[in-house]
């Protein structure tokens, strides 16, 4: 295979030299062998993106109960309880807030401008608490994230979310989300 | 700066001394700290032998040019530019998570997913590729501010500079890696605290997009991404991930946080989103406020840019938008990049208001205010506005931003 492979290679360097001296350069292998293959285990330690079918869910579970200590402890400092005004200075944006309800253009919440539950996850794993980013466990996670759905009256508060139950919360924001297919032109959009 | 009043003699004497003595021990930068401006102006620098060469030049310490920091972004002194290159250490700045500190020796790029070999690749890995170079613009979505008359250019949009990147064409990696062909879709995550992601159409990746570690001839800035990031030439900012650690390729989005609570926005009754290229915008750098010009002539200078293309013309209005000419484009006129522009004028000394407006090569032409309020109703909120903005000049030469409310 390999002398097989050597002598294409050969072929096609003959064939194209007098090319290269046109372009300047030499034509492209079809490997240039730089970089190494990845291995499962580090492809696991990294791939840690949530996608709203669900792919990329660890193991783990929460409800709105187990997840509203955490959030008193670790989040409600930045994003407030929801009981603030709507024009409150908050360190991070509210998550929740009941005078907001469905209408985005009063504040935005998880309720009225989040079109994926599975995002909550993502994000809360990836980067919070924000003077910790990054220390929840699976079952924290799930259950910050069980508590916010609960908080916006998107799930009840015994609705259990793990890998299965997550993806198929459906998120009342979802229908207004249009992807923006512009290809350029003269119109103004 | 040291306002204390001391004699001449004393202070050009004490730097005189405190130069050689710097300049013996450290770099050239420490000296600028370290002598007050005045202490450089001698009556005649024609007599005095000056500091000798160093290894890393200084900006002149009579220049201070500043980028102007918020606690989530820092905006470039377009105003204090010339030309189309932004000066490296004054390019915008925005993230999530602060500026990560990373090894370049254990940076590591991972590609996997829908791809035949998932591969690691090293920074010396990245530039063993076939390398390429290109000059264009980055700008934030969310990069227009016009609420008061005391506005500068760096505070209406200055997050948006231009650098001259080098790196490899992502399309290289991909061939290297084998994507699939049903792959549609890449992610793009970052190693910052935020570990920033965004979903990406694998298209832009066949078109133009590159990985890059080098800006303006030398490595990436941390505040850009060193030791390397994503660029995707002409799109929202926020897509070109710095400080790249993983791509994932995918048969569709992952609706990840920057693309479906930020970076999205109301139009009429619905939420738009993945809305990727920059739409064609100007701004008058000069005069703009806090200048205060004089009566007769005046070059009215500025940049325009477009993600869709290059520029095809840049307008100039001196009577409040009542009439328009075309400005000169300082050429080469580059594809995605801020192109100059110039425009001479006499002015008589009564008070009006001069702005400009850009036409790209597709045909669009940067609207107003009111136009992008007709197309999208007025709670579009704040991403991807690019209306033709308005100097006021005043009798007395004052130059002042023209606020426009729209709620």
């Amino acid at each position: 295979m390999r002398l097989i492979t050597l002598t294409f290679t050969c072929a096609v360097f003959i064939a194209c030299n007098h090319r290269t001296k046109e372009n300047g350069t030499s034509p492209w292998p079809a490997s240039f062998h730089i970089g190494r293959p990845a291995t499962p285990a580090e492809i696991a330690a990294w791939d840690i993106d949530i996608r709203p079918d669900g792919a990329g869910l660890p193991p783990g579970a929460g409800t709105a109960a187990s997840g509203k200590p955490v959030y008193m402890a670790k989040c409600a400092a930045c994003h407030g309880t929801g009981t603030e005004p709507l024009n409150a200075k908050l360190p991070g944006p509210a998550l929740m807030n009941d005078s907001a309800g469905s209408d985005f253009r009063r504040l935005k919440t998880l309720g009225n401008y989040w079109p994926y539950a599975t995002t909550i996850f993502d994000y809360v794993r990836r980067t919070m608490p924000y003077n910790a980013p990054g220390t929840l466990t699976a079952d924290e996670v799930y259950s910050l994230t069980a508590y916010l759905l609960f908080a916006n009256k998107i799930i009840d508060e015994e609705t259990v979310m793990d890998a299965r139950s997550l993806p198929k919360v459906n998120m009342p924001a979802k229908h207004l989300f249009i992807p923006d297919n512009s290809t350029g032109g003269p119109e103004i959009r | 700066m040291n306002k204390k009043k001391i004699s001449r003699r004393t202070l050009l004497g004490g730097a005189a001394t405190a130069a050689v003595v710097l300049f013996k021990s450290s770099y050239g930068k420490m000296i600028q700290a370290a002598i007050p401006e005045s202490a450089l102006l001698t009556d005649d620098p024609t007599k005095i032998q000056g500091p000798p060469p160093g290894k890393v030049g200084t900006r002149s310490p009579f220049e201070h040019p500043v980028k102007k920091p918020s606690d989530i972004s820092s905006r470039t002194p377009l105003q204090d530019l010339y030309g189309t290159i932004t000066p490296s250490d004054l390019h915008y700045e925005r993230h999530h998570g602060g500026v990560p500190a990373i090894d370049p020796h254990q940076y590591e790029l991972l590609i996997h997913g829908m791809v035949d070999k998932p591969m690691v690749f090293t920074l010396a890995d990245l530039k063993r590729f076939p390398s390429v170079s290109r000059i264009c613009f980055l700008e934030c979505s969310g990069n227009f501010r016009g609420s008061k008359e005391t506005l500068m250019p760096q505070e209406v949009c200055g997050l948006t500079s231009q650098s001259e990147w080098t790196g490899v064409m992502l399309s290289t990696l991909f061939r290297e890696v084998g994507v699939q062909p049903k792959a549609s879709w890449f992610l793009a995550e970052g190693s910052d605290a935020a570990v920033m992601t965004r979903s990406i159409p694998v298209k832009k990746a066949w078109d133009d997009a590159m990985v890059v570690y080098a800006q303006n001839g030398e490595a990436i800035r941390p505040e850009q991404g060193y030791p390397a990031r994503l660029l995707l030439p002409g799109w929202e900012g926020n897509t070109s991930v710095k400080w790249l650690r993983r791509i994932e390729l995918s048969d569709q989005p992952y609706m990840t946080r920057e693309e479906t609570s930020k970076y999205t926005y109301p139009v009429k009754d619905r939420i738009r989103q993945f809305s990727f290229g920059m739409d064609a915008r100007s701004i008058i750098t000069y005069p703009a406020f806090p200048q205060q010009v004089e009566k007769g002539w005046i070059e009215i200078r500025g940049i325009a840019w477009s993600g869709w293309g290059k520029i095809a013309k840049v307008e100039i209005s001196t009577d409040n938008g009542k009439s328009w000419h075309p400005a000169r484009l300082q050429e080469p006129v580059l594809d995605k990049a801020h192109t100059a522009f110039r425009y001479l004028w006499q002015w008589d000394g009564n008070t009006t208001a001069i702005m400009s407006r850009a036409t790209d090569e597709t045909g669009y032409t940067q609207p107003t205010l009111q136009q992008l309020i007709a197309a999208r109703g007025a709670d579009m909120g704040g991403y991807h506005l690019n209306p033709v903005t308005a100097w006021v000049i005043q009798r007395d030469g004052k130059v002042l931003f023209r606020p426009e409310k729209w709620k």
